[in-house]
């Protein structure tokens, strides 16, 4: 296969749009059964996901007086456009996409856009609520982001290269430890999930930024948001679990490990209370500062 | 139907979410649906979800006998929830007025105001009856048999 056919499979087929889309609905199910599980309901059928995502194509789309409505549909399309480029780029098993020098770089800018895109709508909508949740997105996003960039970062320094393959390929060290560390505890708050799920706080601020959203675009948003999902489990297993070269290896390794990264979510997401934004930042600029530090200063030794 | 539109008539039965409004209720209607929506009937087995906004919503569960200040507030939601959409009245109050009918204050059964599709009667419903009411309502949305998407149909949309 030439360098075009890879990028058009990996963007279309896997782990881009459909194998990207398939794994973000089972992932997203496996949180909402983890969820109901715990909290001792029986909980949604596997295909739930993908049924909420057809059936809200089906519906109108209500676009607020005042509101561009080319910005209403542009906004949710350019998020899911990024999310899909996002997973393509990472070398999850099977995945075509040709490598280059600086596709973390390139990674790092399209993890961020569906965050943007979220903010902007908010602001847009022209909803009290909405326009809550996005200041509240955009202070979190200045938080979570210290110790996410730091964690990815210090990776980078050790390899001392910027392509996501060599990443992959370092041996596991210190570095990685104190690197997972630190993505781990942005995490949550990239998922807008408990104690961080201030921007999307249901009992607060009806839907945040996406209250005004119905029907197409809101199908888009919540696809996004569901390739986020699986852009970090994949972002994390390749960079810190030993995902090897066999393929019998790699696959389980690479499902299994994304599997429980959202486990674990959900379970710190049902045992915890949500935080107010302060709280939230505060965590994020001390403790997480801590685990950036840590993770920058044994990236710097070794 | 092509296989886009048995699709989404499948996936219309399988995810119905829910918005509720009190229109004037007094709450013991309201503490069933809270009752249903909780952890012991789980509606999210069947796909069905509470939302917050009205635009994310299938499904308006209305309670209580349609006060005269809850009436502009009602057709305001009503007209906000995207089509296709159906409307289940909750409790004996909104299809007859129940033990206030007579009373100055309400307007009226409320059929009068917007389309009812299903009526779950009771003062107030148990639990699993609210939960089949929003069952057999996403079964008219699939079928496309609820009151509102038989009139848009007739006006030639």
């Amino acid at each position: 296969m030439n360098a075009w056919g890879g990028i058009g499979s990996a963007l279309l087929l896997w782990p881009g749009f459909f194998g990207g889309a398939a794994l973000a609905w089972l992932l997203v199910w496996i949180q909402r059964k983890a969820a109901a599980q715990l909290q001792g309901r029986i909980g949604p059928p596997f295909y739930q996901p993908f049924f909420d995502f057809i059936k809200l194509l089906g519906k109108d789309t209500a676009v607020p007086v005042g509101v561009n409505r080319r910005l209403v549909f542009a906004l949710p399309l350019i998020s899911l456009v990024a999310a899909v480029c996002a997973v393509s780029l990472i070398p999850v098993p099977g995945n075509p996409m040709p490598s280059f020098a600086g596709d973390l770089v390139v990674l790092l800018y399209l993890l961020e856009m569906p965050a943007l895109c979220e903010v902007l709508a908010g602001f847009s909508s022209r909803s009290l609520y909405g326009q809550v949740g996005s200041a509240r997105e955009a202070v979190l996003w200045l938080g979570y982001n210290l110790p996410f960039l730091a964690a990815v970062v210090s990776l980078a320094i050790q390899a001392k290269s910027l392509t996501l393959a060599t990443l992959a390929a370092v041996p596991l060290g210190p570095v990685h430890l104190a690197a997972a560390a630190a993505f781990l505890c942005a995490l949550p708050a990239r998922l807008k999930r408990n104690p961080f799920s201030i921007p999307n706080a249901e009992q607060e601020i009806v839907a945040g930024p996406f209250t005004e959203y119905s029907g197409v675009p809101l199908a888009c948003f919540e696809l996004s948001h569901g390739l986020e999902l699986v852009a970090l489990a994949s972002l994390f297993t390749v960079l810190f679990l030993p995902l090897g070269n066999t393929f019998a290896l790699r696959w389980p390794l690479y499902l299994v490990g994304s599997a429980a990264l959202v486990g674990v979510i959900t379970l710190v997401a049902t045992a915890t209370a949500r935080l107010t934004v302060r709280h939230a930042f505060r965590f994020y600029w001390s403790w997480g500062a801590c685990a950036a530090i840590l993770a920058l200063m044994i990236a710097g030794m070794w | 139907m092509n296989v886009f539109e048995r699709l989404l008539s499948v996936s219309r039965r399988k995810s119905p979410w829910v918005y509720c409004l009190n229109a004037g209720s007094c709450n013991g209607c309201d503490i069933e649906i809270a009752a249903t929506m909780g952890p012991r009937y789980d509606p999210e087995q069947v796909g069905a979800l509470r939302q917050g906004s009205p635009k994310h919503a299938d499904i308006l569960l209305v309670t209580g006998p349609l006060t005269l200040r809850t009436q502009d507030a009602l057709c305001d939601i009503w007209g906000q929830i995207p089509r296709p959409k159906a409307v289940v009245a909750i409790g004996s109050c909104p299809a007859s007025g129940n033990v206030f009918v007579g009373s100055p204050t309400i307007v009226g059964p409320l059929a009068q105001v917007i389309p009812v599709d299903l009526y779950v009667p009771g003062c107030p419903p148990r639990p699993q009856a609210i939960l089949q009411g929003c069952i057999q309502a996403a079964h008219l949305l699939a079928a496309g048999k609820t009151n509102d998407q038989l009139a848009t149909r007739k006006d030639g949309r």
